[in-house]
């Protein structure tokens, strides 16, 4: 498929993702760095490139409410938000998973308050991490804009009917003019598809009630069907992801292995800072370092099994964390991969790092590739650290 | 009850006015007696009950009381405290104490 090589900012790219879809309602309030994805998609709307409906709300709560109500009434549905606008969406983020409706969102992450800050790290996705929303994370406007596309058809899957939220770091991708190949609006609709509803609020033939009093008596099977919707879920995204990697040339999986079949030392990461993890690898490798990198894309539905395959026989491995979970033991991403390493006499430490924007740099990862070289040969490391922040 | 794998996606509801065949009635402490010799047919239990739980006879010009729907019925009082005394001072209704 020939495509257009064009440069825009993660947000922008975002933007013509779900235009691409032909949504038919958008329910946003803006927060930075998330304003501009909605600037773009309403200035679509106001050129008529688009018909979406645009419901302007004037909080977050509502805008979810807005999108719960727009997608039980049948429609493809989308909203986008950040950090304190996600907190404040909470108690309907679960809604919409509990009633197994399809919307996409993008979140562009960025740290919670408090202290307020604007900047990227991933506290704001790592609260909803429960909530039963599928989360793909992207390492660049590239992926931010592919998983825009495959969000759609990920979500809508019968044997899905989740929603999910494309995760894009705030301002490094959101706000960066990036190189990215766009697939033309007909071949991206084709690859999406027209919406077919399972049930309609306004088929005034087939009434349904949505989100009664559910207690004691159905409330835990209506659970357990949430849970083996997102037990299903991880075979679909490889089965959309395979399709659109046959249809563009870009191939994605539950996560990308860069230079791991020799890898002795791996670093597990999300986002953004994969691009920093992998120069120095390439640096490493120059100096005949057996160092790779594993970069999680899906993050929910969790891929344990994966991850246990991939990591076993490692000689150590670091996790890094762009949020802390406090009180926790280390962040939620280290805690994960720690619980699918149970059994297998691999190190995992952690790493948190990156908070409230601060700059992940060159000589970070560095320093994580060195202490992994020391525990790989025996050496003591705590289990949690910190990277790049003044004690 | 129905198991995991036959219930319909998110908790929605196809059947419309299934509510009827959900049986509340096992909720409450005090039960209404109907004493049909005190009852002048007003309807206000009817009415006020915030159930389905009056039953009704439909079948002739007018619509008769005949009972309570013990099925629906959360035993909350209102219609017996809606119920005039309009037979010498006497109710149709009256709260008692359900042995169970």
């Amino acid at each position: 498929m020939e495509q257009k090589l064009v440069a825009l900012s993660g947000n922008e790219a975002v933007a013509y993702a779900f235009k691409q879809a032909r949504p038919h309602v958008a329910a946003a309030f803006p927060i930075t760095p998330q304003t501009e994805m909605m600037h773009k998609y309403a200035e679509f709307v106001a050129n008529g490139e688009s018909t979406t409906e645009m419901i302007l709300v004037e909080s977050e709560h509502s805008a979810m409410s807005a999108a719960v109500g727009s997608a039980a009434a049948g429609a493809r549905t989308f909203t986008a938000t950040s950090s304190a606008g996600f907190a404040l969406m909470w108690e309907i983020v679960y809604v919409a998973a509990s009633l197994r409706l399809p919307i996409c969102m993008a979140l562009v992450n960025r740290a919670l308050s408090g202290n307020i800050n604007i900047h990227c790290d991933h506290s704001d996705s790592m609260g909803g991490r429960d909530a039963g929303w599928i989360h793909l994370f992207s390492e660049n406007a590239q992926e931010a804009y592919d998983n825009g596309v495959m969000s759609w058809r990920i979500a809508e899957h019968g044997d899905v009917r989740l929603p999910t939220m494309v995760n894009y770091d705030g301002f490094i991708i959101s706000h960066t003019a990036d190189a990215l190949h766009m697939l033309p609006d007909e071949a991206a609709y084709d690859f999406i598809g027209k919406y077919q509803h399972k049930y309609s609020l306004l088929d005034v033939e087939n009434p349904v009630t949505v989100g009664p009093l559910d207690l004691t008596d159905y409330y835990f099977e209506h659970k357990t069907s949430q849970l083996a919707a997102c037990a299903r879920a991880p075979e679909i995204v490889q089965a959309v992801s395979d399709e659109y990697g046959e249809l563009t040339g870009r191939h994605y999986s539950f996560a990308e292995e860069y230079k791991l079949d020799d890898a002795e030392m791996v670093i597990v990461v999300l986002g953004s800072s994969a691009g920093t993890c992998k120069d120095v690898i390439d640096e490493y490798r120059e100096k005949g370092v057996k160092a790779g990198m594993l970069k999680i894309r899906m993050f929910r539905p969790f891929p344990n099994a994966y991850i246990a395959k991939i990591l076993a026989g490692r000689k150590a491995v670091a996790v890094l964390d762009r949020s802390a979970s406090f009180g926790g033991f280390g962040g939620p991403v280290f805690t994960e991969v720690r619980s699918a390493m149970y059994g297998q006499n691999v190190p995992v430490h952690d790493y948190i790092y990156g908070l409230g924007g601060r700059d992940f740099d060159l000589s970070q990862v560095a320093t994580v590739i060195d202490n992994l070289q020391n525990v790989a040969s025996g050496g003591e490391l705590e289990d949690v650290n910190l990277l790049g922040v003044r004690l | 009850m129905i198991n995991t794998k036959d219930l319909h996606e998110g908790g929605i509801i196809r059947d419309p006015g299934n509510a009827t065949t959900y049986k509340t009635g096992d909720w409450r402490t005090f039960v209404p007696q109907f004493i049909e010799e005190n009852c002048i047919q007003c309807m206000f239990c009817w009415i006020y009950c915030p159930d389905t739980a009056i039953e009704l006879d439909t079948s002739g010009d007018k619509p008769k009381v005949t009972g309570i729907i013990m099925d629906h019925c959360k035993g909350c009082g209102i219609c017996a405290h809606e119920c005039p005394p309009a037979k010498k001072g006497k109710s149709a209704l009256v709260m008692v104490r359900e042995e169970k």
